[in-house]
């Protein structure tokens, strides 16, 4: 179907971009030209930079090094050039209606008669892309259900708004539509790219990408690994190329039997289990389910009312800024917080013991620095992260509980780190761990899988491969089925 | 009928002040006639204003406890140089309305809380205040006191002025483009910055117009008063919050109803003339004023609830 296109000038291209933040490559000199008529599936692994290719593309960041230029409208701005994105968190604004929330991303729709305009244009663009919507231009977005939000939002990327869409993102776009309105989608692509569009596809649904791309590209660790059209690709062949992130860890600690455990301490409504002292991985796609699941379990063990009794349970935060750190405490402040209950003498924190119990761990974890009074944003951000580990760890919670907790640390922390898990699991802790990095749940005792919020496998000792993983993070049957 | 309320939200505003109107109605039914609805409701024109204005604030997520002193500020300078000296005085209050504009485009800048700059801005207001007039005092300009005491046919004024005000407002935020962005801000800003608008200065445009209401608010309030004092509207900035939630609309997000904001002015207004008719003791009528507000409020939760449980 791209044939007849296939040598027209590219719509976008890009020429060894880069995108660095700070000492993170997540973008490492990525070339790449998309023509008229081309439908890429774009795969790979969390963090092998898709988002970050995304977002060169329709200028939501600008490249570090080298250009990305769009030869077929000479213009520079991605906006003008007919390049839009569908991105997979919702991105309308709820108190809008429908209508009003094209005219949001169309600013040339003006003058008096722009709303009777923007009705019409936003229900041609949904009657083309999904027939029997049912959805009324006038209605208030927030009214909407989940699905009708993704494709009214679908729709608006397709809609002309002034000038036509060349070349249109999808970032998961079927995420939360079920399987007949997904085909209309696709049936759409298909047909967009027939009459001389480009779309590039990004999903966890194998069968999608190989149901409409024309060429897939592969991405790992900020560079594209292959570039290939469908039909030179199989399934295991794409999880294949995906696969192998990073060096592969000699695993020289004998796999733990599952006799070595202690009895079952946690059995969640969403399939989870554990046993004193495992260490379970959560792993998947990011943004599947798996820190919800967390989160769930440990709000329903804990109260907002009482104290102690309940608190058999810990919190490491991955995302320090939002639920980590006490950005004006002390490193010793930051640390103690979870143990003040225990060492107050009459309601009064003891000092004595915090002190302690600081040095103590500063000591056991290896924080880098001279004293632990400094305000906690001296630190890195690996030795900030490790500071919660010490706050979590220094309590008496039997069960720890952490959300990505290694985003942004360094290798030799995340090291120190893997020592004090193994090092604690051994006494009869028990980790639960979702972790973005395969290679960190490859270290894990048992792996549950999660896919679109609920648990898709679960993996146990020599099953722990990034092969299985992967298997497991994307929906291998036909879209169709 | 749940499902009605829900969907139009206007429409339990619309209640609360027809259910309070008959109320007062029937407690006192010679204020039902030209003279009495003006009298009940022609200070309700300049919180009808600064309600507005609050909700350009409310609208783009912020809020302003400045309002009450910018009012009192502009009808100092109202009743001095624009009364002395016209030139001036619309420079000052035009002056006013930039600076209103560029506190908008600081707070979103600089990324600073709007409740943390406007508390602070209401005190550089309330100061300038008392510089111009530091003893209540200064006169109306002949043309503002005709025009708040004009009397049209049929309707009072204060009613024409309420429909007219809620009307153009309808108009600048519902219905025209600029407008539906500019709540667009308030609802996805992300969304908005992703499709290309230049978020600073539709910000900036946000405050600016509530700056401009401000102005009309403090004028209009010269124009009744006939004088003016630095903390003459002190209490617009809680009366103009309480307006802006009782017409509609929420504190975040971006749901507002310009019609709602002025039906909102006119409840509070005739609230407390309602309680007056009811013999209550002036040391109970803000309580009572509050109890109303409550009971609205309840209201509306229980609308939005039952609809949410339902579908």
């Amino acid at each position: 179907m791209q044939s007849a296109f296939q040598n027209g000038t590219p719509i976008v291209a890009l020429n060894h971009a880069e995108k660095h933040f700070g000492a993170v490559r997540a973008l490492d000199g990525v070339s790449l030209s998309i023509a008229p008529g081309e439908c890429i599936g774009l795969v790979g692994h969390n963090g092998a930079g898709k988002s970050t290719l995304v977002n060169l593309i329709n200028g939501g960041l600008a490249p570090t090094g080298g250009s990305v230029t769009f030869p077929a409208s000479g213009e520079s701005r991605a906006l003008s050039a007919g390049v839009r994105s569908v991105f997979q968190e919702l991105s309308l604004c709820p108190n809008l209606s429908v209508a009003e929330n094209l005219r949001i991303s169309h600013s040339d729709l003006k003058g008096a008669g722009w709303r009777k305009k923007a009705r019409a244009e936003i229900i041609q663009s949904l009657d083309a892309v999904f027939p029997d919507h049912g959805i009324g231009a006038d209605t208030s977005v927030d009214r909407l259900t989940i699905a009708e939000r993704q494709m009214v939002e679908i729709a608006i990327g397709f809609a002309p708004r002034g000038r036509d869409a060349r070349l249109v993102i999808l970032d998961e776009p079927t995420s939360s539509l079920d399987a007949g309105i997904a085909q209309q989608l696709l049936a759409h692509i298909r047909q967009f790219c027939a009459d001389g569009g480009a779309v590039i596809f990004i999903s966890h649904m194998m069968g999608e990408i190989f149901d409409v791309a024309s060429n897939i590209i592969v991405m790992k660790d900020g560079k594209i690994v292959a570039n290939k059209p469908t039909s030179q690709f199989s399934r295991a062949s794409l999880v294949e190329a995906m696969g192998h992130v990073g060096v592969k860890n000699s695993k020289a600690a004998v796999r733990r039997q599952a006799s070595d455990f202690g009895e079952e301490v946690l059995k969640s409504k969403d399939g989870l289990t554990a046993r004193r002292g495992e260490i379970i991985g959560l792993a998947g796609l990011a943004g599947h389910g798996q820190a919800e699941a967390l989160a769930r379990l440990y709000f329903s063990n804990t109260s907002s009312w009482r104290m102690g009794k309940a608190s058999n349970m810990v919190f490491v935060a991955g995302d320090r800024g939002r639920d980590g750190v006490l950005p004006l405490w002390s490193i010793l402040r930051n640390m103690t917080v979870s143990i003040l209950p225990q060492t107050a003498r009459r309601g009064l924190v003891d000092r004595d013991a915090e002190k302690r119990t600081a040095a103590d761990w500063k000591t056991r974890i290896g924080i880098r620095t001279d004293d632990v009074d400094n305000p906690i944003l001296s630190l890195s951000g690996g030795n900030q992260q490790k500071v919660l580990f010490a706050r979590a760890l220094a309590s008496h919670a039997s069960i720890i509980i952490m959300d990505d907790p290694m985003r942004g640390v360094d290798v030799g922390t995340k090291q120190d780190v893997y020592d004090m898990i193994q090092t604690e699991a051994a006494t009869g802790r028990t980790f639960l761990w979702y972790s973005t990095e395969t290679e960190e749940v490859c270290q894990c005792d048992r792996v549950f899988v999660f896919r679109d919020g609920k648990i898709s496998a679960e993996l146990t000792g020599d099953d722990i491969t990034e092969d299985r993983i992967l298997e497991a993070s994307f929906e291998m049957q036909e879209a169709s089925a | 009928m749940i499902r009605l309320f829900a969907t139009h939200r206007i429409l339990l505003p619309v209640v609360s002040l027809a259910v309070l109107l008959a109320a007062t109605f029937y407690m006192q039914p010679r204020a039902m006639s030209y003279f009495g609805v003006n009298l009940l409701f022609n200070l309700a024109v300049p919180i009808a204003l600064a309600t507005v204005a609050q909700m350009m604030i409310i609208m783009v997520n912020d809020i302003d406890l400045s309002l009450g002193a910018f009012v009192s500020l502009v009808a100092c300078v109202t009743a001095t140089f624009l009364h002395d000296t016209p030139v001036l005085g619309v420079a000052i209050l035009a002056g006013l309305i930039v600076a209103y504009a560029g506190i908008g485009a600081l707070i979103h800048r600089f990324d600073l809380p709007a409740i943390v700059v406007t508390l602070g801005m209401s005190f550089v207001w309330g100061g300038l205040a008392v510089m111009i007039l530091p003893s209540p005092g200064g006169a109306a300009p002949t043309w503002l006191r005709s025009l708040m005491t004009v009397k049209p046919p049929l309707l009072p004024m204060a009613v024409v002025a309420a429909i007219l005000i809620a009307g153009l407002t309808h108009l600048l935020i519902m219905r025209s483009g600029i407008g539906t962005v500019l709540r667009g801000v308030g609802g996805n800003a992300t969304s908005v910055v992703r499709a290309g608008w230049p978020v600073l200065r539709l910000k900036a445009g946000a405050y600016g117009l509530a700056g401009f209401f401000g102005v009309l608010s403090g004028m209009a309030l010269v124009g009744l008063t006939t004088a003016a004092d630095a903390n003459i509207a002190l209490r617009y900035t809680l009366l103009s919050i309480a307006g802006v939630i009782l017409g509609g609309g929420e504190f975040v997000g971006g749901r507002v109803s310009a019609v709602g904001a002025v039906i909102g002015a006119l409840t509070l207004a005739l609230a407390a003339s309602f309680l007056s008719f009811m013999r209550l003791s002036p040391d109970w009528q803000i309580g009572a004023q509050g109890a109303i507000l409550i009971l609205v409020l309840t209201a509306r939760l229980i609308f939005t609830r039952r609809d949410k449980e339902q579908s």
